[in-house]
């Protein structure tokens, strides 16, 4: 195949792999957020407890996304040694 | 700060093996750390003065979060997840000062989390002993062996890019936006990327390793 071509589609590929990978943690941490909020408004004196838990939640439920932004960073270096 | 989207620098070399910038600004949080123990615990008093007052209140915090999460029994790890948390918060926050901060290394974050793998297993065989070691990945059934290696293994992968992954991306994300507008712009930019995820990042990796050490003990 052509070299160049590789190139240009490792870009997109890249570009791709971090748009997609970032709706699932968008809809799960808006998700817990939201919880998180009618869990206050149910029990505002557990205050931090809810944050920290929310947070811990939100971060696990974030790899995902952060798996994307790691294999577009590594597509964005093979486009590098093709272009 | 075009640098930042290059891979790190090699300050020196040590025969063969190349020293980068993470590794070297890694080196010098740590001592910076231990120098600040070294000059606490050289004017230790009674009653806290100065730099004594502000090390106590953090000792008292980490001392809390860590009875909180793991249980008043295993405050012994007080010490490790102590040193996790300084180290990872003071690398983190280090891109408010234009340095590269070590946790944007893939090496220094998966270091990090294999340390954290290992501690798991050493723990677990300790309150197992080696045959409830290996019985507790045949869990529920036996059948599920394989994938509870494999959900073991992805333990520390996920935290260490968790962390790489994060710092990494807030770090490009700056750099971008110096490239557009050199001044003033990026300063909420720093104090979201650097400060808040720094802190956020922090907690979730010191509580995650928390979790993981305390889940193989129990």
């Amino acid at each position: 195949m052509d070299p160049m071509l590789i190139g240009i589609v490792a870009i997109g590929a890249s570009g791709f792999a971090v748009g997609l990978a970032a709706i699932g943690p968008g809809i799960g941490q808006g998700f817990a957020a939201g919880k998180a909020v009618e869990a206050l408004a149910r029990q505002p004196e557990l205050r931090s407890e809810i944050i920290s838990t929310m947070l811990l939640g939100q971060a696990v439920a974030e790899t995902t996304g952060i798996y994307g932004l790691v294999m577009s960073l590594i597509l964005l270096g093979i486009a590098q040694n093709f272009l | 700060m075009e640098r930042f989207m290059e891979a790190p620098g090699v300050v020196f070399r040590v025969g063969d093996i190349p020293i980068t910038e993470t590794m070297f600004v890694g080196w010098l949080v740590m001592l910076f750390i231990l120098g600040l123990g070294a000059i606490i615990r050289r004017t230790l008093d009674e009653r806290p003065r100065g730099i004594q007052t502000y090390a106590e209140i953090a000792v008292n915090g980490f001392h809390a979060v860590v009875s909180d999460t793991m249980g008043a029994d295993k405050v012994g790890f007080l010490s490790f997840v102590g040193a996790l948390i300084l180290f990872v918060f003071i690398s983190n926050i280090l891109g408010v000062a234009g340095v590269r901060p070590p946790t944007s290394d893939v090496n220094i974050t998966m270091g990090m989390a294999i340390l954290t793998f290992l501690m798991t297993q050493f723990y677990r065989a300790k309150a197992k002993g080696i045959l409830g070691y290996f019985k507790d990945f045949g869990q529920p059934i036996a059948l599920l062996f394989p994938l509870n290696i494999i959900s073991e293994l992805a333990a520390p992968i996920s935290l260490g890019m968790r962390l790489f992954g994060n710092i990494l991306g807030g770090t490009i994300i700056v750099a971008l936006i110096y490239d557009v507008f050199p001044v003033a712009i990026p300063i909420p930019f720093h104090l979201y990327f650097d400060l808040f995820v720094g802190a956020v990042q922090t907690y979730i990796f010191a509580m995650l390793t928390m979790v993981y050490v305390k889940m193989a003990m129990e």
